[in-house]
């Protein structure tokens, strides 16, 4: 059984060529000027592994194997083109699919192995079928809320998380049973079935603005799962990219619960969007801001030194960002100093408001994190906020009261003028009053982003040329 | 299958380490990337679709098999194609532009 995987040295030799370039494809994405080398180097060490599995396995028939990989292909190539702005909801169908394929493996190792599945074996394929199915649904549900094909309002019930706990306590006892009699085959469609319907469970309380710790989270899942799958079919290759990817989401889960000062069980267990809700309606004290018009703003911009942008998803919502690369250009021509400070959960992924703006042309080194932006915030003239809300609410710094309070923001309100483009004064996403928006200092630009970007534009041309 | 089971333990954390070690050294900037490449390479469980649906060892391993392969397929092909067309996308403003 041992040699399921590694009879022939070559190709054990290829799959180690295969190891070496993941790892290498990883190092290389720590710079945009070698990422590209790393897809390469990526794609080369697939295709190693995979020609080296086509040679010299004991298979016997190739037919399946063809229509599965045409099948695929054409499946996967459109899902190669998607928007940028539907990069979150395809990576979590990717989630998904990649789940899919680790639970139907695992699956059909167990029915050829029982009755007489070794316990250490039986322990990593619970695992490996547990974690894939709970992913599978969990990714799906979130691609449709992502999507919008399911409310992005958190659903909640009363005993909720003690509903979703016992289901999961559930399908883990089957599957310790499962370990000490494999040969009872008929439980194991439980260790399939439960985790497909606690992955949908799982998600229906987690709100819009939670996604991407939660993408993050499932990245994991989905790595961990093809790491068991490797000790199940005793495949090093397998196990070292599901190893690296449990990584790489873990670590991605742990910055996107920091931005929004989470941990990962309040993420999970709660249901955020619900709480705000409740608390958004207490602060109805009539309080006055000051608002200016295209003209004003673009005088004010043009005259700066300095000025940083703040995007946040609103911003790819009205689909402003060409609209934002014009005011850069623009602003750029005139000698002004502009700089985009994008915070960890300005898009709905992470690192996906990046992704947006280098779209638009945006040239990714004035691409700043929060780190590196906040220190400058006190030298900046103009903070010009597009579409973001809660990632700038200085409440999160100084009110314990608030319900985001300790949550980093981006300190625009240092900036000696502040100015918001935002379409009313409706709360954001989490429900939350912006005291931001009621500073002497703050000038509210009423509009449609890409509209109200687009006239400062012209303004800012129109004035040069004439 | 015992000394089996420890190497591939040891491998499993020492493949953690050092994933945790390049990928903290990744930038925020490239992060949506990350994901969409790591997504790609976990799809090397091609490997194992494979080989179940090409054995035909059983009806049922040929059919799931096949469909994994799918599944696994659609993520190499399209998480490669996405990820490259990111990245293509990222410009430096010291370089000429496009």
């Amino acid at each position: 059984m041992s040699s399921f995987f590694g009879t022939g040295t070559a190709i054990e030799l290829t799959y180690l060529a295969a190891t070496v370039l993941f790892i290498l494809s990883l190092k290389w994405m720590n710079s945009p000027a070698t990422a590209r080398r790393g897809v390469w180097a990526g794609e080369i060490g697939m295709s190693v592994a995979i020609i080296g599995t086509l040679l010299n396995r004991g298979i016997v028939d190739y037919k399946w194997i063809a229509i599965g990989l045409v099948l695929g292909t054409i499946i996967g190539v459109p899902l190669g083109k998607v928007q940028m702005t539907a990069v979150p909801q395809r990576t979590a169908l990717s989630h998904a699919f990649g789940a899919l394929c680790v639970t139907l493996v695992g699956t059909s190792e167990f029915y050829l192995r029982t009755p007489a599945v070794p316990r250490f074996t039986m322990s990593v394929l619970s695992m490996e079928v547990i974690l894939g199915s709970l992913t599978f649904t969990g990714s799906l549900m979130a691609a449709g809320k992502l999507q919008e094909l399911l409310p992005q309002r958190p659903i909640t019930y009363r005993g909720q998380n003690l509903v979703n706990l016992s289901l999961l306590a559930v399908a883990v006892g089957v599957a310790l049973y499962l370990v000490l009699h494999p040969d009872h085959a008929l439980l194991f469609p439980l260790i399939v079935g439960i985790p497909l319907l606690f992955g949908v469970l799982m998600i229906i309380p987690i709100g819009g603005a939670d996604m991407p710790t939660v993408i993050s989270l499932l990245n994991s899942y989905a790595g961990l799962s093809a790491a068991a799958m490797g000790f199940v079919l005793n495949s090093k290759l397998l196990i070292i990219a599901g190893a690296l990817d449990g990584a790489s989401g873990f670590i991605l889960s742990v910055n996107m619960s920091k931005a929004m000062n989470r941990s990962f069980s309040n993420v999970l267990f709660g249901a955020f969007g619900q709480e705000q809700a409740a608390v958004a309606t207490v602060d109805g004290e009539a309080r006055t801001v000051r608002s200016a018009s295209a003209e004003e703003a673009a005088v004010i911009l043009g005259a700066a030194n300095k000025v940083v942008i703040v995007p946040g998803y609103g911003m790819a919502v009205a689909q402003a960002q060409h609209k934002v690369r014009e005011l850069y250009d623009a602003l750029s021509k005139r000698g002004v100093d502009v700089k985009f400070g994008i915070h960890p959960v300005a898009g709905r992924m992470p690192g996906h408001m990046n992704v947006l703006l280098a779209e638009a042309d945006i040239p990714y080194d004035k691409l700043l994190d929060m780190d590196e932006i906040n220190p400058e915030f006190p030298q900046t003239d103009v903070a010009l906020v597009i579409g973001a809300n809660d990632v700038t609410n200085p409440a999160a710094r100084n009110e314990a009261s608030s319900p985001i309070f300790g949550m980093p923001i981006l300190d625009v309100d240092k900036a000696r003028t502040v100015m918001v483009v935002k379409r009313s004064m409706s709360p954001g996403f989490a429900g939350i009053d912006n005291p931001l928006y009621y500073l002497d200092k703050t000038l509210m630009l009423f509009g449609d982003a890409k509209a109200f970007v687009g006239a400062i534009v012209r303004e800012l041309t129109g004035s040069q040329s004439a | 299958m015992n000394g089996d089971l420890i190497t591939s333990l040891y491998v499993f954390v020492l493949a953690g380490f050092i994933g945790f070690e390049v990928i903290r050294r990744i930038s925020p900037l490239l992060h949506t990337p990350l994901m969409s490449l790591t997504n790609a390479l976990d799809a090397i469980a091609v490997v194992g679709a494979i080989i179940m649906a090409g054995e035909g060892k059983s009806k049922l391993a040929t059919v799931l098999g096949t469909i994994a392969i799918v599944a696994a397929t659609s993520n190499i092909v399209g998480g490669f194609m996405i990820t490259d067309r990111m990245l293509k996308m990222f410009k430096t403003s010291r370089s000429p532009k496009s």
